[in-house]
């Protein structure tokens, strides 16, 4: 095989990974658009989606298609309790104390599942065949490409749901100025609460995607950092800025884990982090903030 | 004593800013004599805190000069020009919160203090020293004449907005201003806080001599204290001279107070596109 | 009741201890801090020294976090430098361990600037991003620079070395780290009498006014980092003592967050508050493995849900803090101070 063959198949494996960081990253987008909050316990709430789905389908041996909307469900629910027991407490504090209570919520998290499943790796029920898949004579694991197919639907849907339906028109109104979307009649607390359940339902599926190609272990939200770069490097508040920046992390990865080896692919990620901190700090396509006296 | 600061003469010459096709301040020259009270003022959205936001470094501007006793420091930044002897308050008070009234007026020496991060931590020996003499000074020539000992040791969080706004002055004094700039120092004020923050600025302007330059809405002070007036409209100068001859001026009243004509109203809302919203 | 103090001098009304009752509770600790090592056992020496690392470590990052309002997921990697440096420098000089330490806390303030470097750009939640980010970096040149760092498997230390003893026991090594942090705790506190630490906190506050005022942002920004790290590196290089070893596992992230954690719980930009709160947060896994033992009976490998009790204790702290106390048992503590100075008056 040739070598630019096996280039575009590591290529084709980063893009699908790095849809599955979109994906991820679409979770902190939303959170952040609707409540400005950087909420760093997406990861484990990631971690959390592949759990539920461990627990339902593999200990409670129901059928992964059950499992897949419950689990997804499950991760909601974290959100829907967060938001309103915790976030909404937190209204008008600084976004730094807001940051570090979900970094807080990360460590319990991670605690929780240690505590009930332990720490060692497991895999999730087989729930996509097994069988690779061929684009003319280029190789890619089937789990990948289904992520990849997922996570770009799942976006698709998120794009236009943005563009055309109320609710998302809510949500960007109250993006752009919460009081004023108020005023408007638009129920700001409910933009909350919804931005939070899906954001956080998003993120337990991308947690299951994830989960089938790699396993789940606690520690498996630090690919939740990765989608943290992503986030910054696309942008805080830009769903394109996800998208766009998630491919080309995923393609980063890819290139340096293969080409570099294992242990270069985060340590790459950040450092594209450090110098797109110095040279565009508001992201590739995010709202520049103006400083005023 | 209080060590003597040459009061400093302000040439503001041809200064242009504008924030993308918006022009916020659109030729504007004027001079600041050393040791008087000049006033700008003018409109809602004339351009003065843009021109404050100018004098103080915040905003670069992109023609025209600031000389500061003939030297230009348009491009200085910030941090020198308060070496050299700016100083300014805010339009909405920009004390730290976090500190007592004490450490907001120290603050403001920062600039003119010398100790190093060593003997920060050692604190014995020079910063010690430096500390307290700053300290007796403070007391002595700020604290005692702004009379403000009560709250020295008070938040500033917890003080009414009068008070804060005079803390924000002591803490401009502690800066050994050679130009002191204040933005709109009564506004919000009831009459009693006013009278007491004209006298205070008349006070500075007498007994340390420092040169002042204020914005500021409350027409009865700015043509009690000042010496000088300067008006600004659409960014751009439309009068300037004694308090009684700029109150008679006909340009000045019909910026205030609009033409009767429709067809100069209009001409003024079709030359409002290239007059600037007030930045900040 | 107490009505007012008085003082007679600036330099009495300034000083970091203004009253009676506050220097009768200083001589008490201290006295306490002399008596501990006769009194303790082993084990409680251990958790002294240990204390003792993380409340250098904590105080370093209240004067960055608390202080100046720069917010660092990095203090675990700024001490794994200072371990490091120790560690590489026991092996191959034979200098005392004073030496060491200080270089450890220097070379980990030079990092501490380096990392400081965004903060040119950008503050608040991109800077605790990038802090997150510069750990990484250093996480993988502890991994990988093998030839100084040992690589995966680290580096052994050298017992600390003092005028030809070597320090091995507790004992000794409580005589040599606590006068170190109260050392450090005392020139922190120094620190916030001074226009250095006035000028960290007005950037903490208001920062683009602070310009205004004469306080340059970034030369500013950078001090900070440099000291905090500073403060890093002397608790990292006390850690690589006490533990004797050191890896790319000893300082993950997780270390940083327990040292958020501490200032959090403790108080931001409050030295009593990093004090109080590094010693609590360095306290509770003991609780908890106190707790657990007394579960063992009942529950079958209690044992191994210790660490995870820990790490949801230490994050449900974080947020019961924030939420409920948000300036931390140092504002409890001043609470209870106000309450007997108006007794019985108010209550």
């Amino acid at each position: 095989m040739s070598d630019f063959l096996f280039f575009l198949e590591v290529s084709l494996a980063g893009l699908g990974s790095g849809a599955l960081l979109s994906l991820t990253a679409l979770a902190f987008v939303l959170i952040y658009k609707a409540t400005r909050v950087i909420n760093l316990a997406v990861s484990e709430i990631l971690m959390m989606g592949g759990y539920f789905f461990f627990a339902l389908a593999a200990g409670m041996s129901l059928s992964p298609w059950v499992a897949l909307p419950l689990a997804i469900a499950g991760g909601g629910l974290i959100g829907a309790i967060v938001e309103r027991g915790v976030i909404r407490r937190m209204l008008g504090e600084s976004a730094i104390s807001v940051f570090m209570v979900t970094v807080g919520l990360g460590s319990v998290l991670v605690g929780l599942v240690e505590f009930v499943w332990g720490t060692n790796p497991r895999t999730l029920p087989d729930f996509t065949g097994t069988a690779p898949v061929f684009i003319g004579q280029l190789y890619i694991s089937r789990k990948i490409a289904i992520a990849f197919v997922v996570a770009s639907l799942v976006i698709a849907i998120f794009l236009l749901l943005f563009r055309y339906w109320r609710g998302g028109v809510a949500l960007r109104a109250t993006a752009t100025d919460q009081a004023a979307a108020y005023s408007c009649g638009i129920n700001v607390p409910g933009v909350f609460s919804a931005a939070w359940i899906i954001g956080c339902a998003t993120a337990a599926g991308a947690g299951i995607l994830l989960g089938a190609i790699g396993g789940i272990s606690p520690v498996m939200g630090a690919f939740g950092l990765s989608a943290l770069v992503v986030v910054i490097v696309g942008g805080l508040d830009s769903v394109m800025g996800a998208l766009v920046a998630g491919l080309l992390i995923g393609l980063v990865e890819a290139w340096a884990g293969t080409y570099l080896g294992g242990e270069y692919k985060l340590v790459s990620t950040f450092i594209i982090l450090i110098v797109m901190l110095m040279v565009r700090p508001y992201g590739l396509f995010g709202t520049t903030e103006i400083e005023r006296l | 004593m209080r060590a003597p600061m040459t009061p400093a003469r302000l040439e503001i010459d041809g200064l242009s800013l504008s924030f993308g096709g918006l022009k916020a301040i659109n030729d504007v020259s004027f001079d600041v004599k050393p040791g008087t009270i000049t006033a700008l003022i003018g409109p809602n959205g004339a351009g003065k805190t843009s021109m404050f936001n100018c004098i103080s470094g915040f905003y670069k501007p992109q023609h025209g000069a600031i000389r500061f006793d003939g030297e230009d420091v348009t491009r200085t930044h910030p941090p020198l020009r308060a070496k050299m002897g700016f100083a300014r308050t805010f339009q909405n008070i920009a004390l730290f919160r976090g500190m007592t009234v004490l450490d907001n007026i120290k603050l403001g020496r920062h600039a003119h203090m010398k100790t190093n991060i060593f003997q920060a931590l050692a604190y014995f020996g020079t910063a010690a020293r430096e500390e307290m003499d700053l300290r007796a000074e403070v007391e002595r020539d700020i604290i005692d004449f702004l009379e403000i000992n009560h709250i020295r040791h008070m938040p500033v969080a917890a003080l009414s907005y009068g008070l804060q706004k005079r803390v924000e002055l002591a803490r401009a004094l502690a800066m050994r201003p050679r130009i002191l700039l204040l933005d709109e120092p009564v506004a919000g004020m009831n009459r009693e806080e006013t009278e007491d923050m004209a006298r205070f600025i008349l006070d500075v302007k007498e007994e340390w001599g420092t040169t002042i330059l204020m914005v500021e809405h409350d027409m009865g002070m700015v043509m009690d204290i000042s010496d000088h007036v300067v008006v600004l409209n659409f960014g751009q100068v439309i009068a300037r001279g004694l308090p009684g001859e700029v109150q008679q001026d006909p340009n000045v009243v019909a910026a205030y107070l609009g033409s009767g004509d429709p067809a100069a109203l209009m001409k003024r809302l079709a030359a409002g596109t290239s007059g600037g919203a007030e930045a900040a | 009741m107490r009505i007012a103090t008085a003082n007679e001098t600036y330099l009495a009304d300034e000083a970091l201890l203004r009253t009676r009752t506050q220097w009768a509770w200083l001589g008490l600790f201290a006295l306490v801090l002399v008596a501990a090592p006769f009194v303790l056992n082993n084990y409680w020496l251990y958790l002294a020294c240990l204390v003792a690392i993380n409340v250098a470590s904590a105080t370093g990052l209240n004067i960055l976090t608390g202080y100046t309002g720069l917010v660092s997921l990095g203090q675990g990697a700024f001490m794994a430098v200072g371990a490091y440096t120790v560690a590489w420098l026991s092996q191959k000089t034979g200098m005392p361990f004073l030496v060491n330490i200080l270089a450890g806390g220097l070379v980990a303030a030079f990092v501490g600037i380096l990392v400081g470097i965004p903060s040119l750009r950008v503050k608040g939640l991109y800077l605790a991003i990038a802090t997150i980010g510069a750990s990484i970096i250093l996480q993988f040149v502890f991994l990988n620079w093998s030839s100084v760092t040992g690589g995966a498997r680290g580096l052994a230390v050298r017992p600390a070395n003092f005028f030809g003893t070597s320090l091995t026991t507790y004992f000794q090594l409580y005589w040599a780290f606590v006068p170190i942090t109260v050392l450090m705790v005392v020139g922190a506190a120094n620190l916030f009498r001074t226009r250095i630490g006035r000028a960290f906190i007005a950037i903490r506050d208001r920062d683009i006014s602070a310009e205004v005022l004469g306080i340059p942002l970034l030369r500013y920004k950078l001090m900070s980092f440099a000291v905090s790290s500073f403060y890093a590196g002397v608790a990292g290089g006390m850690w690589a003592y006490f533990f004797r070893a050191v890896g790319p596992e000893s300082f993950t992230i997780v270390e940083s967050i327990f040292f958020l954690a501490a200032i959090i719980v403790g108080g931001m930009g409050s030295i009593l508050g990093g004090i109080v709160g590094a010693t609590f947060m360095t306290l509770v896994p003991e609780i908890l493995r106190f707790g657990v033992e007394l579960a063992s009976p009942y529950v079958s490998n209690a044992g191994a849900l210790l660490s995870p009790i820990r790490t949801i204790a230490f994050g449900a702290l974080i947020m019961l803090f924030l939420v409920f106390e948000p300036q931390g048992i140092a504002e409890i503590i001043q609470r209870v101070r106000r309450f007997f100075h108006l007794w019985p008056f108010k209550t």
